[in-house]
């Protein structure tokens, strides 16, 4: 691990994971944070135990297997395993394998949107219910001003940003909510890619940008 | 070792014998104490009755079919069947994808060490233990985190419960769990 990871995911979030409730955005957030962080993913497992220690306690009256059941599970398994294609993935790339997957490949199949001041962003194929986007900002640029509604989380790739004082380089998570107006800087010395997800629309000020935030929906 | 730790350590026995053997007979026992839960797991997050029978069998079969990647040193035989059921619920129920972490790369394929299996099955067996001795009400609440497919938010709804207070009380009963479990 090149870099010791100091912003973190929060328990909520890493427990919902676990537990399957999260929106598929966050999924894809907290997958890409744990292939790099071994603190996160031994809290991930530890949450995953609690999910089995829970259905193994619970012994339900009112359900029972149809009749035949385990005559139709051997079957299935005579059938032979759902077949999975197999993943390919790039070796020793910025983007962890559960992001390779959402771009369809490395850091040259990204299809970047100028969306002004040399920021660029790409919306990742998610459920609706929340979003994924990459963004690239410039070395030293400002990440374009917003508010928030819902919860942001936003986990930088490459190079580094700074905001309020806190410095966030790769595999750190800064997280944000409906309080939280913040500015965050991009590191001088290197262009910085970020995973951003969150649960709604960001606002921008002003009708315009409102209408355009429509169709670029971000 | 009580009969607890028994009766875990036999399911990885089981889940051996099915790997190496495509042993029906383990097999069968392991469909008989493991598919219930795993409907009525289903069933809870939302399912129909029928609808969570077919998702059980194909749990089931995985188990079958996957059954050389599970790993006893890692997880109990629980917690693996649960995150199988659990991805299930989200590619059928939720309709998503569920995006997994870059797998950890271990060294050649070997079998773990029979020490770091015990170990690790006598935990889960701790934790079994704590969830179950957990007051009634924090006992509840984790269950739903996991299988009422509810968020803290849908939580505080359903029990009239401030946000604010969900958390804390999963907070506590986690807490409660860890410090048991040292
Ligand atoms: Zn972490």
């Amino acid at each position: 691990m090149e870099y010791d990871i100091k912003h973190h995911l929060t328990d909520d979030i890493l427990m919902a994971y676990a537990a399957g409730t999260l929106p598929e955005a966050f999924n894809l957030m907290v997958a890409t944070h744990v292939s790099l962080c071994d603190a996160c993913r031994a809290e991930v497992e530890s949450y995953d135990a609690v999910g089995g220690e829970v259905l193994a306690l619970d012994v339900p009256d009112d359900v029972a297997l149809a009749p035949g059941s385990f005559a139709a599970t051997m079957a299935l398994i005579a059938g032979g395993p759902v077949q999975e294609t197999p993943v390919v993935r790039a070796p020793g790339s910025i983007l962890p394998g559960p992001l390779q997957d959402y771009v369809g490949g490395d850091l040259d199949s990204i299809k970047w949107r100028a969306i002004g001041l040399g920021v660029k962003q790409a919306i990742l194929p998610t459920s609706r219910e929340a979003s994924a986007r990459l963004l690239f900002i410039p070395a030293g640029a400002a990440m374009p001003d917003h508010g928030h509604n819902g919860i942001e989380m936003t986990m930088v790739l490459q190079g580094a940003f700074q905001d309020e004082g806190d410095y966030f380089a790769r595999g750190d998570v800064e997280m944000a909510d409906s309080d939280t107006h913040h500015t965050p800087v991009a590191d001088i010395h290197e262009d910085c890619i970020c995973l951003a997800v969150t649960d709604a629309p960001l606002q921008f000020q002003g009708l315009i940008p409102k209408i355009a935030q429509r169709f670029a929906r971000i | 070792m009580n009969d607890s730790d028994g009766k875990r350590m036999l399911w990885v026995s089981h889940m051996v014998r099915i790997r190496d053997n495509q042993d029906q007979a383990a097999f069968a026992e392991l469909f008989e104490h493991f598919a219930p839960r795993v409907k009525g797991f289903l069933i809870k997050s939302g399912s129909d009755a029928s609808l969570a029978e077919e998702c059980a069998q194909e749990v089931l079969a995985t188990c079958w079919h996957k059954a050389h990647m599970f790993d006893p040193a890692r997880a109990s035989v629980a917690t693996w069947i649960f995150t199988i059921a659990r991805n299930r619920k989200i590619d059928v129920l939720r309709k998503q994808r569920r995006p997994e972490p870059e797998e950890l790369t271990w060294g050649p394929e070997e079998e773990p060490d029979q020490a770091d299996v015990m170990a690790l099955q006598q935990e889960s067996e701790l934790l079994g233990q704590a969830i179950a001795e957990l007051p009634a009400a924090q006992r509840e609440l984790i269950e739903q985190a996991y299988f009422g497919d509810m968020s803290h938010s849908e939580i505080a709804q359903k029990t009239g419960l401030p946000l604010g207070t969900i958390k804390s009380r999963i907070r506590l009963a986690l807490e409660r769990l860890r410090h048991a479990m040292k």
